[in-house]
């Protein structure tokens, strides 16, 4: 029994998802990580009394923001400083687009799945220099600026690391990366499938850092460098305001995390399924958010453990060392391709 | 003494998760409970004890009293308000001379000044205040920090006796008058 | 002038406004930034300005005396009890360590000597504000270039520390505990035992560091070769304590100025580092704070008995007279130079802070870097306002 709901019918129901899913996912990863993770690392035990072990605490910071004054600094170029935050959540919400969570289960299958969703996520870095310039600050300018040139950095591991996937997989489409990932084998054995962690180690650790950079956490922080320019870009926004940053950087977490499972952990199948099987739409989602929590974990792992590398010292390390190697391992890749 | 690279950096990521395991699985027990493993104390659902010797609050033992106001000269902030008056009592021996003793009106202790030097407790000759080491007296309004002849003498029962001292000392334990 | 004269005229004036608007407006030349007074680096209200062109600076200025309490003019109408309650609070992390230049330099006008056993426990004392103090450098310098975990690790640890000092002087922050002639009271049974355990704690937590914060490649990138300060500035400027031992100085107060402590009776080494950068400066300070672990466990194995007070009269005038103790306290060289006619009180004391010379230097050592590396430098100069601005 199938219905057929009309296109804007369609539609809706879409943004619902999506409107519902990036506030989840973020309360979800801030939760356990941000909260929970981070302050176990630090030996003491974080929010502990908003809900049974402070599980209502970020629905409590989000009544706290939002019932905050709206703030805007005098000299602030209005229309701008208030677009910021919006810019850098709307490139938030475009990357759920295409992110699967079973076969069936994806807002959008693009054919050129992988290549919107790396073009979308640079959005972001607009927003940031909106936000850096609009806000008539100094600390914020300095954020902006750096923000400016580190993200535009580490875009291009962050594509060269996926290039190897794709020419692996030789689809752009990501539902077409996941059943690729199925349908390969181990050298003649398909029981677990060939998830590209174990052929593309390499460009997972090199994702994983741009990603890390991308999101603008330590140790890539320098944009907002907490101790140095006291939040950067983010300086001068309260209340509501904040909140949508703070939402679109934990989205964006969750995004990129999904995006490298999808990517190198075989996404939302599992072996003993068909890569098509109506059961994996209903598991697919808990598969997948399994495989996100594993590769955030490590993102906020090593955000809380690491310094944060200077302006110049990241712009030498993605250009002389993340580069170089993304290069050679879309070389040895194509190779490889060509010669199995 | 050459490090290959990256090594420091995964030995920095042992330290952080060692921590966090540590802090979430207590005692090697594989059963999370990280109440149990953190370092921090939940107050107010649990209290640490603080030493005995802790400078907390100060207690007026006023039979002891003889109002020479050597605390409230000693006090860097001149939070001690003190008052009394001479009355005559009875001689000591019958057919002496009649004496004048002092009776404390007012002892008061400002405790949004008090910088808890503790110089009024060690200067006063006569025993009369002793530290405690109870903290948990904060107000709403700052003028009912101040406490009065009758409150400073509550907090004598929350003062400890004196800790007995280390081998090798000279020091005599004073005894708190009850 | 004819109407065409005029609107030519009036283009030349328009065009020559408009480029002068250019020029204010986009004011291609230096920034300025203040960092402070209210940053989270600065280790409280110190105030930096400095000139930007881009991300290096090009002069900068520390302006203090945003937390000037009067320290010294306060110490001229108070008694000696009451001062050393005050000056408590100068170096507030390393608290103990204020007290004893100041009580020394009394002692010497009064030219009463505390007893053995009150001099060891002085110094038993002094190492522990040392440890307190130098723990929380090893983590907020974490802190400084970005490592926001080490910090709570600092304070865990050096939270036995402080507990061990409450439980003698009844104080975490400000003990109050010198007297002149000796101390006011003796150490509670057990402390020894418990202070020893706090010892391997706190050496568990130097190796801690070591793994976590000094081995980081990330770290040491940020920490080599920055701020780098050679011996003869240093000794030019002032500077004291770590800062100097980081630049490759072999001077240290404990060992060549004793002012009558118990450091000449146990065995311990100074530690140096020839480089001079703020990598050496952290590398000193984390040997340094090992240093007082062992010093601690060897001045407790040793301690002398007897009574913890000299022979003084109850009401304390120290006599006429001038007198200046410099010790080696965790900031750097502290000093007081009390000037007394007699009274119940000093006349007038003179303070000399470590970190009020360890700033002196940061104009010199600003020069070209990023605006990164000016925090990473003063989080490794290491200062504390309550000392500068006293």
């Amino acid at each position: 029994m199938t219905f057929a709901l009309a296109y804007w019918q369609e539609t809706a129901v879409k943004l619902a998802v999506i409107l519902a899913v990036v506030p989840t996912a973020s309360l979800v990863l801030v939760y356990l990580f941000l909260f929970k993770w981070v302050s176990f690392m630090q030996s003491r035990l974080g929010p502990m009394e908003a809900g049974p072990h402070g599980s209502l605490q970020l629905i409590a910071e989000a009544v706290k923001f939002l019932q905050k004054e709206d703030l805007m600094p005098g000299r602030a170029d209005r229309h701008v400083f208030a677009a910021a935050p919006v810019v850098v959540l709307m490139s938030t919400f475009l990357l759920f687009v295409v992110i699967p969570a079973g076969p069936d289960l994806v807002v959008e299958s693009l054919p050129t799945g992988i290549f919107y969703a790396l073009a979308v996520s640079s959005l972001s870095t607009l927003g940031v220099l909106m936000a850096g310039w609009a806000s008539a600050n100094k600390y914020a300018l300095l954020g902006g600026l750096r923000a400016a040139g580190q993200l535009i950095a580490y875009e291009l591991p962050l594509v060269l690391a996926v290039v190897g996937v794709v020419v692996q997989a030789e689809t752009l489409d990501i539902q077409g990366i996941v059943a690729a990932q199925a349908d390969g084998a181990i050298f003649g054995w398909g029981g677990i499938g060939l998830p590209y962690v174990l052929t593309q180690f390499l460009g997972l650790l090199i994702f994983m850092v741009a990603a890390q950079a991308e999101l603008t956490q330590a140790p890539f922080d320098m944009p907002i460098a907490e101790s140095e320019i006291v939040g950067g870009f983010q300086v001068e926004y309260s209340g509501f305001r904040y909140l949508l940053f703070f939402m679109a950087e934990f989205g964006t977490a969750f995004a990129f995390s999904a995006l490298g499972a999808v990517l190198f952990l075989g996404g939302w199948w599992f072996p003993g399924f068909d890569t098509d099987a109506n059961a994996l739409n209903v598991i697919g989602p808990a598969i997948m958010l399994g495989k996100v929590l594993i590769l955030s974990f490590v993102i906020f792992w090593v955000r809380f453990t690491y310094p944060r590398l200077r302006e110049d010292q990241l712009q030498q390390f993605a250009w002389k060392l993340l580069i170089p190697v993304a290069l050679l391992n879309i070389t040895v890749t194509g190779i490889l391709k060509v010669a199995f | 003494m050459a490090k290959v690279p990256g090594v420091g950096l995964l030995k920095g990521l042992k330290v952080t998760a060692v921590t966090g395991l540590k802090t979430m699985f207590p005692g090697g027990v594989p059963v999370p409970r990280p109440s149990k493993g953190a370092v921090t104390v939940q107050y107010p659902h649990e209290k640490e004890a603080p030493p005995d010797r802790a400078r907390g609050v100060i207690a007026l033992k006023e039979e002891n009293c003889t109002v020479c106001m050597l605390c409230a000269r000693a006090c860097p902030d001149w939070c001690i308000y003190i008052e009394g008056h001479k009355v005559k009592a009875p001689p000591r021996r019958a057919g002496g001379k009649a004496r004048s003793i002092n009776m404390l009106d007012r002892f008061d202790i400002d405790y949004g000044l008090c910088m808890y030097c503790g110089i009024c407790v060690e200067v006063c000759p006569f025993d009369a205040l002793f530290w405690s080491p109870e903290y948990e007296y904060s107000e709403p309004r700052i003028a009912d920090l101040l406490h009065d002849k009758e409150r400073l003498g509550e907090w004598m029962e929350t003062v400890p006796d004196f800790l007995p001292y280390e081998a090798g000392s000279d020091q005599k334990v004073r005894k708190v008058p009850r | 002038m004819t109407a065409v004269e005029q609107r030519r005229r009036q283009a030349y004036v328009d065009a020559q406004a408009s480029e002068a608007r250019v020029t204010i407006e986009l004011q291609t030349g230096d920034m300025t930034l203040n960092i402070g007074p209210q940053h989270p680096a600065t280790h409280g209200t110190l105030r930096i300005a400095a000139r930007l062109d881009g991300e290096q600076v090009v002069a900068c200025e520390p302006i203090m005396g945003y937390m000037h309490r009067g320290y010294e003019k306060l110490a001229e109408v108070r008694t000696y009890p009451q001062v050393t309650t005050l000056i408590n609070r100068i170096d507030w992390l390393g608290s103990f360590a204020n007290e004893v230049p100041f009580i020394l330099a009394a002692e010497r006008l009064m030219e009463v000597e505390a007893p053995p056993r009150a001099q060891w426990i002085r110094t038993i004392l002094f190492e522990l504000s040392r440890i307190a103090n130098i723990s929380l450098f090893l983590g907020d310098m974490g802190v400084q270039v970005g490592a926001l975990t080490p910090v709570f690790y600092a304070f865990r640890d050096r939270e036995r520390v402080l507990n061990q000092i409450e439980a003698v002087t009844g104080g975490r922050f400000h003990p109050n505990f010198d007297r002149i002639g000796g101390l006011k009271d003796d150490l509670p049974k057990g402390w020894i035992d418990e202070t020893r355990a706090v010892m391997a704690t706190m050496r568990r937590f130097c190796d801690e560091m070591e793994e976590l914060l000094m081995g980081s490649e990330i770290f040491e990138a940020r920490c080599r070769g920055i701020g780098v300060i050679p011996a003869e500035v240093a000794l030019s400027y002032g500077l004291s304590g770590a800062n100097l031992r980081g630049s490759g100085i072999d001077w240290d107060l404990r060992r060549d100025a004793n002012p009558g402590l118990a450091w000449d009776q146990i065995d311990w080494k100074v530690w140096t580092h020839p480089d001079g950068d703020s990598f050496a400066r952290y590398w000193v300070r984390l040997q340094e704070t090992r240093e007082a672990t062992y010093m601690v466990e060897k001045l407790c194995d040793g301690l002398p008995g007897g009574p913890i007070m000299a022979k003084v009269p109850r009401i304390i005038k120290v006599p006429a007279g001038e007198s200046y103790v410099s010790t080696e306290n965790p900031l750097g060289e502290m000093g007081y130079y009390v000037i007394s006619q007699g009274d119940l009180g000093p006349f007038r004391v003179k303070i000399r802070t470590p970190s009020f010379n360890n700033i002196s230097v940061v104009p010199w050592v600003m020069r070209g870097v990023y605006v990164p590396d000016v925090i990473t430098i003063l989080g490794s100069l290491y200062f504390i306002l309550g000392d500068i601005d006293r």
